[in-house]
């Protein structure tokens, strides 16, 4: 395999801004991209996740701040001068070139010789499994064909940096699980540095080495797949990552253990960046379950079956509702008791929401 | 797409704007020497004419039988409207709505027309018209005009039809509208700003509609634009300033319909049709 | 009384219903007072007032007063055409980068609407010898004599310039927009200055687009009459082919003449038409937009 990625050592963001008038869509993003990492934008639509990969691309200048590839700055370059590959949403492929013509655009542009063009689009037509579908046009290949093509036509140029902007919105479920792992696949073939936006969590979970949350145009949190699902910074980062239980409490005790009293009961949780006083509470329903001894008192309103355990909504006897997981069939109106452990009820200060 | 900064770049666009600028520069230029000339008392080897006077107007209004043109414009162009819109929505509908055999075929005798240019239809248009012994009167320039402004009604309004989801006329269907309330409730609200749109523009090409109205207009059955042509070609007759009076009053005609139909249509449509 | 019902349902399965007959007064319409009328207008010019059968046709083809309108309607409308178009594309380039295009394109909205009369009105007001035109460029020290442009071949050329650009310039604006935008993104990410991204992206894909509205306004300036008649020399230069069966029709009252003319125009402009769009043929025919999104 001959393709490969140019090489850099990191990709610096220093403080980049944009702002369309008085609308701010993004605010001061740092971010050093290491070589061959595989970074995820995540974040709710309108958090300017898109804005910052079109930054990056060059298709939209930037209104403050820099962008660095090692020492040579590149954001007062245009869109082809910084030589990155780059996934459209909606493929952008040129609806009037065979598959082997888009995909050895970039080349052409190059003015690279024709036999070496013809040999790097074969093997880019190799990797991304299209082998014998080079002379089609993209009107007559599939939603997920189109999408290969998309990311051979990026990866061929060998980029040191490829942008994928939510590549998989547009493909049905099935295909979306099938090219999450294909571009796993190929990302670890080649090694090349991506930048991934999304506002799928499973996906950006699936995919990144880490992740990058962003809300009204600001980096909430960078981690680790693993932090942001098990530690998020923040209660809004919490909730975003799948914490459904949201709720405001009083937080007694010292760091070395608090405890909560919320729902009509009270439980014993993680400070994370809270201590004692009005807090904010984040815990995920999986985390809430049914024991015998459990401190909150609550009745079942609905709950329903997926597959291994039943997910479901209870009203506490002060009237906050609980998202919940239970191993056996619970029915509505049925009391329970509801119990979560210590180092999974994670604790914010209460003024740090929003 | 972030804009180039090279020189050559910046070159190349100043000058598409200096060329754009120019046109408009001389469209607003010959609007407006019409405009000065009418209310002009004597204009001739200066920049502007010597003084001012809308004695022109009053002119035009007396002795050239402005009133008796303008209603005559009025009752073509009234009928024209109407006629249309009765005759096109309702086609523009079933074509719409409906896959039959031939319609491919219906499609094409509704763009010819369009495509045609009216003047060399018009010649043997007129020829049958004026056996019928219709041509010089006000239903043969009614006709006339219904040629292309008919199609032009049915290709405006077929994207304004389709865009309504079927499923609401199925919804008004299953909650027991009858079809003629199905059309008054349900179909006529959600069609209005369609239906006003290609009306408004019938309106405004028919007011300017020269070539077919020339070839079947007798002496009294002129609208505006055809006296003005009249006017203009026998120049001398009556001085240039009424002509231009004439003239100005025939650019309000049109232009106070064209500001109102760009509310509801893109400019573009003007041109492109149906095309959406 | 089944029989009946029986034809209903079967008409209705191929989609003729009540609602289908909607279509019927607009087509019985269209079909008396264009197709039969041009029919008409192709069996009258083959009886002619008198001769034979194409005696209208051979004598337009020898009276070098009547066939050498052809060539002088094209020499008029062919320059013209082609100036719109290569205009227009540039123009339409800038123009949809633009985010408030609304105001520009009522503008050029207007000589389309206000049509040739009026425009010729205002041509011969302002290209006139004392006409602003003239003296500005006299005022600028451009020129030392008023330009002559008009009842001649440029003053024809100029109205139908006018009137024919903006009418070009919107066809082409509304299919320069109708190209995604990602595409050029996507081209430009790939390496491809702007130049580059014109010819291997924008123009192929604008290919069949121009082509129409290089048919439409073709057609549109080859049957330029009110302007050639007053801002032009109608007995001279611009006598342009639909002067010719005007003057037949209403001058000499020879219907038959004068619609033998009007099919000879229609040849014309249906031989230009479809020699471009056989020429279009060759190009790449298909949506504009880079994906099934």
């Amino acid at each position: 395999m001959t393709i490969a990625s140019r090489d850099f050592r990191e990709l610096r963001l220093e403080e980049i801004s944009r702002d369309f008038g008085v609308l701010i869509a993004l605010s001061k993003i740092s971010l050093t991209v290491q070589r061959g990492e595989f970074i995820a934008l995540l974040g709710p639509s309108g958090c300017g996740k898109s804005t910052a990969l079109n930054c990056l691309a060059g298709l939209l200048p930037l209104t403050g701040g820099a962008i660095w590839l090692d020492e040579k700055r590149i954001d007062t370059l245009g869109p082809e001068g910084r030589g990155f590959g780059m996934v459209f949403q909606n493929y952008a492929l040129f609806p009037h070139m065979s598959v082997r013509r888009n995909i050895g655009f970039g080349l052409q542009m190059q003015k690279r010789p024709r036999a070496e063009i013809a040999k790097r689009v074969e093997e880019a037509l190799a990797l991304v499994r299209l082998t014998g579908q080079g002379d089609k046009l993209p009107g007559q290949i599939s939603g997920g064909q189109q999408q290969r093509v998309a990311i051979a036509r990026a990866i061929v140029v060998e980029p040191p940096l490829v942008l994928m902007d939510e590549p998989l919105s547009n493909l049905d479920a099935k295909l979306r699980l099938e090219m999450r792992s294909e571009i796993r696949r190929i990302h670890g073939l080649l090694g090349c540095s991506t930048i991934y936006v999304t506002h799928d969590q499973d996906e950006a979970l699936s995919l990144a080495d880490r992740i990058v949350v962003l809300r009204d145009g600001q980096v909430r949190q960078i981690g680790a797949p693993e932090t942001l699902y098990m530690r998020p910074a923040s209660a809004d980062v919490a909730e975003f990552m799948g914490y459904r239980n949201i709720i405001a409490a009083q937080a007694s005790g010292n760091a070395a253990g608090l405890s909560v009293a919320l729902a009509g009961g009270s439980l014993l949780g993680t400070a994370v960046d809270g201590a004692a006083g009005p807090v904010t509470v984040a815990i995920r329903p999986e985390d809430l379950t049914p024991s015998p001894d459990g401190p909150i008192a609550a009745e079942v309103i609905t709950a329903e079956y997926r597959g291994r355990d039943f997910y479901g909504v209870a009203r506490a006897d002060d009237g906050t509702e609980l998202y919940f997981r239970a191993f056996e069939r619970v029915g509505p109106g049925a009391r329970l008791r509801l119990a979560a452990p210590a180092e999974r009820v994670l604790i914010y200060r209460a003024d740090a929401r929003r | 797409m972030q804009r180039e900064e090279t020189i050559g770049a910046k070159l190349w666009a100043s000058l598409v704007w200096l060329m754009v600028g120019l046109f408009v520069l001389n469209l607003v230029g010959l609007v407006a020497t019409v405009v000065v000339n009418s209310f002009g008392t004597r204009w001739f080897a200066t920049w502007l004419p010597a003084g001012f006077t809308p004695r022109w107007y009053a002119m035009a209004w007396n002795e050239f039988q402005l009133p008796a043109i303008l209603l005559v414009t009025m009752e073509v162009v009234g009928a024209v409207v109407l006629l249309s819109g009765l005759i096109g929505v309702p086609a523009a509908y079933a074509m719409a709505r409906r896959d039959f055999p031939g319609k491919k075929a219906a499609m094409l005798l509704f763009l010819l027309p369009l495509l045609v240019p009216p003047i060399t239809y018009g010649i043997p248009m007129a020829t049958v018209l004026y056996q019928l012994h219709l041509a010089g009167t006000l239903s043969g320039v009614i006709l006339a005009n219904l040629v292309p402004t008919v199609p032009f009604v049915i290709l405006i309004m077929i994207p304004f039809v389709e865009q309504i989801d079927p499923r609401i006329e199925a919804a008004a269907r299953v909650f027991g509208a009858s079809t003629l309330q199905l059309f008054t409730r349900v179909l006529v609200p959600l069609l209005t700003p369609g239906i006003l749109a290609a009306l408004l523009l019938v309106l405004v090409r028919t007011i300017a509609m020269f070539e077919l109205t020339f070839l079947t207009a007798g002496p009294d059955s002129q609208t505006l634009v055809v006296a003005l042509y009249y006017s203009v070609f026998a120049a001398g007759v009556r001085p240039g300033q009424s002509i231009d009076a004439m003239a100005v009053v025939y650019m309000i005609a049109t232009m106070v319909w064209l500001l109102i139909a760009l509310r509801f249509v893109n400019p573009t449509q003007i041109v492109t049709r149906a095309k959406k | 009384m089944s029989d009946r019902i029986g034809v209903r349902l079967r008409l209705a399965r191929r989609g003729m219903d009540g609602l289908t007959l909607l279509v019927l007064p607009a087509v019985l319409f269209i079909l008396a007072l264009f197709v039969y009328p041009f029919l008409y207008g192709l069996f009258l010019s083959f009886h002619p007032m008198k001769g034979g059968t194409f005696a209208n046709y051979i004598r337009f083809f020898s009276d070098p007063f009547l066939y050498e309108t052809i060539g002088t309607t094209l020499w008029l409308a062919v320059p013209v055409t082609i100036l719109n178009v290569v205009l227009s594309i540039p123009v339409a380039m800038r123009v949809r980068l633009l985010r408030r295009q609304k105001l520009l394109t009522t503008i050029l909205v207007v000589p389309i609407t206000l049509g040739t009369v009026l425009v010729a009105e205002g041509l011969l007001n302002y290209l006139g010898p004392r006409g602003w035109f003239n003296r500005v460029l006299m005022a600028a020290g451009i020129i030392d004599h008023p330009l002559m442009l008009l009842h001649n071949y440029w003053g024809v050329f100029l109205s139908l310039v006018i009137t024919g650009f903006p009418f070009t310039f919107l066809l082409t604006l509304s299919y320069v927009t109708g190209i995604d935008p990602s595409l050029e993104q996507a081209g430009a990410m790939l390496g491809a200055r702007a130049r580059a991204r014109f010819r291997h992206i924008l123009l192929p894909l604008l290919t069949p687009g121009l082509t129409i509205t290089l048919a439409l306004s073709f057609v549109q300036a080859f049957s330029v009459f009110p302007s050639a008649v007053l801002l032009g020399a109608p007995a001279g230069p611009t006598r342009v082919i639909s002067i010719a069966a005007y003057q037949a029709a209403y001058e000499q009252y020879d219907y038959s003449m004068a619609s033998a003319i009007a099919m000879i125009m229609a040849a014309v402009q249906v031989l230009i038409v479809v020699a471009l769009l056989v020429a279009k043929g060759i190009a790449y025919r298909g949506p504009a937009s880079g994906g099934k999104g």
